[in-house]
């Protein structure tokens, strides 16, 4: 069976650098012509709702703002090897966001089994739709690492079609 | 001694909503509701084309996307007086009522009935007397033994292997949770099928707005769906048939599984039809419109005073005046600069943050009033008005609800016994089986229209010189939301959203009156301050969403409900 894969960006594009996420598809879906095994989703900040998406999902990456002590601007691409520890923090069981969309995923036996998380630090989180400059550098690296993990996979990207 | 707790947050995401709490021998004697983040969201749109602006507010929030994204195509609309084709109303009605079945089957199964249903209870359970006591309540075909093991094996796996998943950080074991391992068991098994269906109906949104999970079809004149009956890249007749299927899917599922645990859950708990009424005015919009100029509707709304149904006084068009003139903002005790109240399309929003003050300023909500009063808006407050209006699906959903309770209950439960915290979640499943019914009938609404030849689904908006001023309003799942936008030679000179989490999550208003939650939570029993269960319960049962808008990941473990006690 070939891969199929879903790159979900998510967060919301109203605070600034916080919809990184979906910057970083944006992009991708601007600059480049993927194949139809790749499916690319601004998932904003919806959780369930994106359940569907991960059915018959080999590889799942998630692009994402994270917290970190890295400074601003700063990309962290992992392997999410044990998935579920990101769901043991002590959460309530009643709103749902990404992490319960993975929970539920699991419990439902759809979750890919191959999760890479591309993080950026955000710097700036207030109201706005302009990243701050070094989230915006790190969008468009993002973006490249990306298209370089699906090459690795023997996926081919082209470029976009004007 | 009183004591105080603080429940920060209420909803996932940190730093949104905060209820603080003074509770004496075991009740809850004073609440204060605190939106802790500012959105200020309004302030990106001015200067924008309006023709833009719901694509921004479709991202005010993470839940609700589609119901920001009409509000505001119907604002500009109703600024322009711009008529929408019938066809386009019949698609944004069928997104609505699928957007609204969804949010409310999520809602009970997935966001609040771990409330009340004891998940690690549920592991005691008899498969056998769990599948019994579902087949005395129901013809539901899928309550059979088999499969309920099958959700108990599944849950034990979770349990064995530390991992909890969505429910880690309930609170298992709670004196407040009082149904049987059987009851836990039976509800655990639809809280597992209710995802599948949630799904489903999801996918005629998707089906309709694009196939994204932000609808992409809207448009300020109508929708950007071309109908052709015979072409393969639009709305075929093929694809309509396809969304009657699903439709069709998920209304056994409503009917005899969703409407069944409610009244359960009511009966078994019934001593919460006692607590959690708070503010009993009630307003709610009418939706779902049948013509092109929004004067004739599928679904009732209008404003109930004190309470009493009998006072309903119904609003009845997009233009409505008493709806138009009657919605006011007040910031005595919200940080913003001043002491105001005014109508939306006259607000500023200045921020001006403070300390929490008890008896000042302590939240970033406002606090909206209808003719100078707090309302409670949402399903219930929805439920009230159509069956004071006569509405007849829901009086028909409305009574086999209450009779099922009643039976259940072994004892009279009348319309009284929904003003409260439990009622809510009654009200709720009432409207969702009526919205079921709607989209059924807008998809034979629409297929009917496109029989008669008609294809159109949009009408080009003109922007005259000088100042329009509008209103969109929509009934949203978590009740009466309005967009108020005032154009300029063309660009949005102010723009306010007054949502629905506004009008029950506010603070107290000028008058120093509590807001909905704030009032619903006075006289509420806490058995332990330490574990609020209770407070929970009422909050949730409003569906909160003040989660609307960071979406941060965390890779470190952390606590992310904090329960503060203080002396």
């Amino acid at each position: 069976m070939s891969d199929n894969i879903l790159v979900l960006g998510v967060g919301n594009v109203l605070l600034a650098d916080e919809g990184a996420g979906v910057r970083a598809v944006e992009q991708l879906q601007h600059r480049y012509a993927f194949p139809r095994q790749v499916e690319l989703i601004d998932g904003g900040t919806m959780g369930l709702d994106l359940l569907g998406y991960l059915d018959g999902k080999t590889h799942l990456f998630i692009v994402d703002a994270i917290c970190s002590t890295q400074p601003p601007g700063s990309v962290v691409i992992e392997k999410l090897l044990d998935p579920p520890a990101y769901f043991r923090q002590k959460i309530s069981p009643h709103q749902i966001g990404l992490s319960e969309l993975l929970a539920v995923a699991a419990m439902q036996d759809c979750l890919p089994p191959s999760i890479t998380l591309f993080g950026i630090v955000p710097r700036d989180l207030s109201t706005g739709i302009e990243m701050s400059p070094e989230v915006n550098v790190a969008v468009g690296q993002v973006v490249l690492a990306v298209v370089k993990e699906l090459g690795l996979m023997g996926v081919e990207v082209g470029a976009a079609s004007r | 001694m009183a004591k105080r707790i603080v429940v920060d947050p209420i909803t996932r995401i940190e730093g949104h909503l905060r209820i603080d709490c003074e509770i004496d021998n075991g009740r809850v004697t004073k609440a204060w509701s605190s939106g802790q983040m500012w959105r200020g969201i309004e302030l990106i749109l001015q200067g924008r084309d309006p023709r833009d602006a719901w694509v921004f507010t479709q991202r005010i929030c993470g839940v609700c996307t589609t119901v920001h994204a009409v509000a505001s195509v119907r604002a500009v609309e109703n600024a322009l007086n711009l008529e929408v084709p019938l066809n386009a109303q019949y698609i944004r009605n069928m997104i609505i009522s699928a957007h609204g079945i969804f949010d409310h089957i999520v809602h009970f199964y997935h966001l609040s009935a771990l409330d009340w249903v004891d998940i690690v209870s549920a592991l005691k359970g008899s498969p056998k007397g769990a599948s019994a006591l579902g087949q005395q309540l129901s013809p539901w075909p899928r309550n059979g033994e088999q499969e309920i093991k099958a959700v108990q094996e599944k849950l034990k796996g979770f349990v064995g292997s530390g991992q909890l998943g969505v429910f880690a950080g309930g609170y298992w074991g709670h004196p407040a949770m009082k149904l049987s391992p059987e009851v836990n068991l039976l509800a655990a098994t639809h809280y597992f099928q209710a995802l599948e269906y949630q799904r489903q109906i999801n996918k005629v949104v998707a089906i309709l707005g694009s196939k994204t999970p932000h609808i992409q079809n809207l448009a300020v004149g109508g929708v950007a769906n071309p109908i052709n009956p015979d072409s393969q890249s639009t709305l075929t007749i093929e694809r309509l048939y396809h969304i009657k299927t699903l439709i069709d899917e998920i209304g056994d599922f409503i009917r005899n599984v969703y409407m069944v645990d409610v009244a359960a859950i009511g009966a078994f708990y019934s001593d919460w039809t006692q607590y959690g009424a708070g503010v009993t005015n009630y307003l709610s919009v009418p939706d779902l419109p049948l013509d092109t100029k929004g004067t004739a509707f599928a679904l009732p709304g209008g404003y109930i005073g004190d309470g009493n149904v009998g006072s309903f006084k119904a609003i009845t068009s997009f233009n409505d005046e008493g709806f138009k003139q009657g919605v006011k903002e007040g910031v005595k005790h919200s940080w913003y600069k001043g002491d105001w109240d005014r109508h939306p399309w006259e607000e500023e929003t200045v921020p001006q943050h403070t300390e929490f003050q008890d008896n000042g300023k302590y939240s970033w909500v406002k606090s909206p009033t209808f003719n100078g009063k707090p309302a409670q808006v949402g399903p219930l407050a929805n439920v009230l008005c159509m069956y004071a209006a006569g509405h007849g699906p829901t009086k028909l959903y409305t009574d086999g609800l209450l009779q099922k309770v009643s039976a259940l209950a072994k004892t009279k439960v009348g319309i009284s016994a929904l003003h409260s915290t439990i009622g809510r979640h009654a009200a709720r499943a009432v409207r969702c089986a009526v919205l079921h019914d709607s989209l059924l009938g807008q998809w034979q609404a629409l297929m009917d229209n496109i029989g008669k030849g008609d294809y159109a689904t949009f009408n080009q908006p003109v922007f005259p010189k000088g100042e329009q001023r509008g209103v969109g309003f929509h009934e949203a799942p978590r009740g009466v939301l309005s967009h108020w936008v005032v154009i300029q030679d063309g660009k949005i000179k102010n723009y306010q959203c007054v949502v629905p989490s506004t009008w029950n999550a506010g603070p107290r208003n000028s008058k120093d009156t509590p807001g909905p939650y704030e009032a619903s939570l006075v006289g509420n029993p806490v058995a332990d301050p330490e574990k609020p269960l209770e407070v929970l319960r009422t909050v949730h049962s409003f569906d909160p969403c003040l989660a609307c808008a960071i979406h941060l990941l965390d890779p470190k473990s952390r606590e992310i409900v904090t329960v503060r006690t203080t002396v």
